[in-house]
């Protein structure tokens, strides 16, 4: 029984018809750890977003359906949708110097959640604050949450915004590439924290990155994308041992290794890449007729 | 030590401390000046007319800044003078930002069909040059203080309006706005608790501005003798006034010029300096 459950979904570029993702089918289970990979403009952020229901302007939902725990979103009106999203869902975000309110403190961009959605009294509210910055192993948790996110350093505003995304109890997270934005010193202990927080809690967490590096270790399942198409999803072990999808096993090829620094990035064969773009012009055909 | 910041913060608190120090003296005088004006503003008196300031000869005591072509004290009259320049800074300054910035947040936040007809309509508006625009609002809802505040509200919203709208087009774009809805926040509720504080120095600032031009434009609507009844002291009715008499009585122009100028000049400087005062991260 999956959690999350995506079927066919198109998004298309406002005002065209131009596809920027393309009958994606996608199922997270309860506690499952599902990879999002591909290059940038895959199409990887863009599902987590509208399954989030923060898609950008330019972009719209023009068919399918997102399942979050049996309901199906699309169909719900924008209120009661923000409201079950709020519940059962939540964003670790890319950039967390822009993803915190330069001018409100820490405190109710942590509590607001739990006061608006949850219906808890302010007090409790900093009470659990407080507890779940302690959880993301910060330090003198009252003194942050009186801060301004100015006055924290990036990784720790990654683990605020960490807390800030477990501290309701969601079922699902996604991450969207949380660790891109961040130093590399730090990269290794925040995704060390999201698995930790992601096991204790056993949420679902749908997680965005081109790092193969990263979904080889964590995830359970991956699914490689290539212009908005699912070129292949598989487990993580077949995935490595095996790839299927030709654009995949070049995708693999082309992923650095720390072994042999020295060595030549291997680019993905363009042959890969015109059978790649064919997949999806086939796509379209049959959509567009 | 001397490091680039504090240098920033103290000569941004020298200007904060001089503008908001000359605003604040207006104020006082012109809540209080029929205590402390020394003359009777409008008492003509032929006999002590065109008497130089202070420190030059001739000079009468009483009559500090000196008087004017009707013998009327020139300290009196800019005193007086201030009480309307004031008013109308403060009740066209603050109505004009609460209108056009709430334009603002509507058509820069929420986008769509409100942001098109705002917009549109600011072009519209931008293309009137004000100053004729302002005499035509008044030629048609006759003088008064009521119509330079209104006109002043009626051409000078879309400066609000339009900066404010880009400002809230950026901070909408923010993951904290996307993060607030996935956390369930309403539109409206995010507009309020996310966007508006980030863009409310902005607004100060643009205030602050604001009642500096709405100063200069009573100046120049009363100096064509629009602005209230010219029984009343007016900095731009004097400055008309004192144009006659510059060869023979030049205080009687330069003061009131140099009251407008300072009053301007602080205004603009004292929203820099609130700017900086407030700006979370330069703290």
């Amino acid at each position: 029984m999956s959690y999350l459950r995506i079927r066919d979904l198109s998004v298309v570029l406002r005002g065209t018809r131009h596809r920027l993702l393309r009958d994606v089918s996608l199922d997270v289970s309860a506690t499952e750890v599902m990879g999002l990979v591909g290059e940038s403009g895959a199409g990887k952020s863009m599902i987590g977003k509208a399954v989030l229901g923060i898609l950008p302007r330019s972009a719209r939902i023009v068919s399918g359906s997102i399942e979050l725990d049996g309901v199906d979103l699309l169909t719900l009106p924008p209120r009661k949708r923000r409201t079950l999203v709020g519940r059962k869902a939540a964003l670790i975000p890319q950039d967390p110097l822009t993803a915190l309110n330069p001018a409100r403190r820490i405190e109710p961009q942590i509590t607001d959640r739990l006061v608006d959605i949850l219906g808890w009294d302010r007090a409790r509210a900093r009470t659990r604050a407080a507890e779940i910055l302690h959880d993301v192993h910060i330090p003198q948790p009252d003194r942050v949450l009186r801060a301004y996110p100015h006055e924290l350093s990036g990784g720790m505003r990654q683990r605020v915004l960490i807390a800030s995304a477990f501290a309701a109890e969601p079922r699902l997270i996604v991450a969207d590439e949380p660790t891109t934005a961040l130093d590399v010193t730090v990269q290794k202990q925040i995704l060390k924290l999201i698995f930790e927080m992601q096991a204790r809690h056993e949420t679902a967490l749908l997680f965005v990155t081109h790092d193969l590096g990263v979904v080889s270790k964590i995830c359970q399942r991956l699914t490689v994308l290539y212009g908005g198409l699912v070129m292949e999803e598989a487990e993580v072990g077949a995935f490595f041992d095996a790839p299927q999808h030709p654009y995949s096993r070049a995708l693999l090829a082309a992923t650095p290794r720390h072994t042999d620094p020295d060595a030549d990035l291997t680019p993905v064969p363009d042959a890969v890449i015109a059978e790649a773009r064919r997949a999806v012009a086939e796509a379209d055909l049959r959509w567009h007729t | 030590m001397l490091d680039g910041r504090s240098l920033v913060k103290r000569t941004a608190g020298l200007r904060l401390w001089l503008s908001a120090g000359w605003i604040a003296a207006l104020v006082i005088g012109a809540v209080f000046a029929p205590w402390i004006a020394p003359q009777d503003p409008l008492m003509q008196d032929l006999f002590t007319s065109r008497l130089p300031p202070f420190w030059m000869d001739g000079a009468e005591p009483g009559y500090w800044l000196g008087t004017d072509s009707l013998g009327r004290d020139v300290l009196s009259r800019i005193l007086y003078g201030g009480r309307v320049a004031l008013i109308v800074a403060l009740i066209a300054g603050t109505a004009t930002a609460l209108i056009g910035a709430t334009l603002g947040l509507i058509a820069g936040y929420f986008r769509g069909w409100a942001d098109m007809v705002i917009s549109r309509l600011v072009d519209i508006w931008m293309a009137f040059p004000p100053v004729l625009f302002a005499i035509l609002l008044i030629a048609v809802m006759g003088t008064g203080l009521t119509s330079v505040v209104v006109a002043i509200i009626v051409i000078d919203w879309t400066r609000f309006a339009r900066v404010v709208r880009a400002e809230a087009m950026a901070q909408g774009a923010m993951d904290y706005v996307a993060s607030a809805q996935v956390a369930g926040r309403g539109r409206m509720s995010t507009l309020l608790t996310e966007i508006l504080p980030n863009v409310l120095s902005t607004i100060a600032v643009l205030l602050t501005l604001e009642m500096g031009i709405a100063v200069i434009v009573e100046a120049i609507l009363s100096f064509v003798n629009l602005s209230v009844s010219t029984d009343d002291p007016t900095w731009g009715g004097m400055i008309a006034e004192g144009r006659l008499s510059i060869h023979q009585a030049w205080w009687v122009l330069v003061f009131p010029l140099v009251a407008l100028f300072l009053t301007v000049l602080s205004f603009s400087q004292l929203g820099e300096g609130l700017k900086d005062r407030f700006d979370p991260v330069l703290n």
